[in-house]
């Protein structure tokens, strides 16, 4: 192979990468744009907010509490050791409310939301509907995506705040109701360490920014998705997987951004 | 009809769980405000120092927990802290001779006030101040202290 070629397909390769780029930004600038069409439809949002928020909650809720029991026993035998047990609340509060509530809320949602998201249009796809919707003059992006677009904005935070609290509740029954940890020094710790807007608007926005990430691939991934049993099936996976990586990847960044000094 | 109905209600109910545990995340878990004082009586103590010592913290005699500290003020014109507590209404016979002390509970733990009864037969009332208190131990000024007490003698 000759080095002219090497220089074409790193060419191909960058054109592509740009052109991806393109065509996902340009989509959610669509959907952005269908946004205030929505306020006269608040029946969709409503729909897409049962099926992409309201569904989720289930493994949220008993996620958020396996991870706050197995945290606070985890912690309370290390810390029991330096006999700083009452730390507890501190410790299990501030690991929960900025990384591991944004972070796990978001891929269970990709996991369980984006990818039925993502299934559903790419269904759609594949039997015709949206082709359908042109014919009669719907736009497919303002009546199918930006629903659900919104509705997996709107969830994420709900969802991430319901992971933390449950977490938190699920530490303090193993810390201070099983292994006796003090239960004021334990909300006391707590209040004292954990900022409101430092720490729990935060992860507030982390989490809006991974809902963002989750849904608007979701979305790009069923809409564009080959119009065969394969292509759904292999649009589902990306999905999930994509997801996961610009999640983990974006919450380096923000990480760094918000905790950083 | 029904069925929308249905879907409406868990949508309802999963945005009520959703603002409630924002509201408990900056309410309970972070200190926005502290509502729950609870009812009880108030008093007051001076130190020279306090330490680590934070607003909530217990408030102990003989180590059981008999209320908390509400406020930290700084008092500028005889450069001390004065602490308000918050005691249970039960516990109302607190001597007025009683030390108040700083302690820390553990090598590197939390702070607390233990109250140390004497032995008058007057108890302090609501918003009474303790006569005697004793400062928080600071531990690098103890390390210091130590390292200039065992100076080698000469230089």
């Amino acid at each position: 192979m000759n080095i002219l070629d090497r220089f074409q397909r790193l060419g191909q390769n960058s054109e592509n990468l740009l052109a991806q780029v393109g065509a996902r930004g340009l989509f959610l600038l669509r959907i952005l744009a269908g946004i205030p069409a929505l306020l006269g439809h608040m029946k969709l949002f409503v729909q897409q907010l049962y099926a992409v928020g309201a569904q989720t909650l289930t493994i949220i809720a008993v996620s958020g509490m396996a991870v706050g029991m197995v945290l606070g026993l985890q912690m309370y035998n290390i810390l029991v050791d330096i006999s700083a047990e009452n730390t507890l609340g501190h410790v299990v509060a501030l690991s929960l409310v900025r990384e591991l509530g944004p972070v796990l809320t978001g891929l269970l949602f990709a996991g369980r939301a984006g990818s039925a998201l993502t299934a559903e249009i790419g269904l759609m796809k594949a039997t015709d509907q949206l082709a359908g919707m042109e014919m009669m003059a719907v736009d497919p992006v303002k009546r199918i995506i930006v629903p659900r677009f919104v509705a997996g904005l709107f969830s994420m935070p709900m969802l991430a705040a319901i992971f933390s609290a449950i977490g938190i509740l699920g530490s303090y029954f193993v810390g201070v109701d099983l292994l006796g940890v003090d239960e004021g020094a334990f909300w006391s710790r707590m209040q004292a360490q954990v900022d409101p807007y430092g720490d729990v608007l935060n992860g507030v926005i982390k989490s809006l920014v991974f809902g963002l990430l989750v849904t608007w691939i979701a979305v790009y991934e069923g809409y564009h998705a080959t119009a065969t049993t394969e292509g759904v099936s292999q649009a589902t996976t990306r999905t999930v997987v994509h997801s996961a990586f610009a999640i983990l990847g974006m919450d380096f960044i923000l990480t760094g951004l918000m905790f950083g000094d | 009809m029904y069925n929308s109905r249905n879907k409406e209600i868990a949508v309802g109910i999963f945005v009520s769980l959703g603002l409630a545990a924002l509201l408990m995340l900056s309410l309970q878990v972070s200190n926005i405000s502290n509502f729950s004082q609870g009812d009880g009586y108030t008093l007051a103590a001076r130190f020279d120092n306090i330490g680590g010592l934070k607003v909530k913290a217990p408030v102990r005699i003989g180590g059981v927990r008999i209320g908390r500290v509400i406020e930290i003020q700084y008092d500028q014109n005889n450069y001390e802290a004065i602490v308000k507590m918050n005691i249970h209404r039960e516990q109302s016979r607190i001597p007025d001779d009683t030390i108040a002390n700083i302690y820390t509970a553990g090598m590197l733990g939390e702070q607390y006030i233990g109250l140390e009864p004497g032995g008058s037969e007057t108890f302090l009332q609501d918003d009474d101040e303790f006569s005697e208190t004793s400062s928080a131990i600071v531990l690098e000024r103890l390390i210091g202290e130590a390292i200039y007490s065992n100076k080698p003698e000469g230089k």
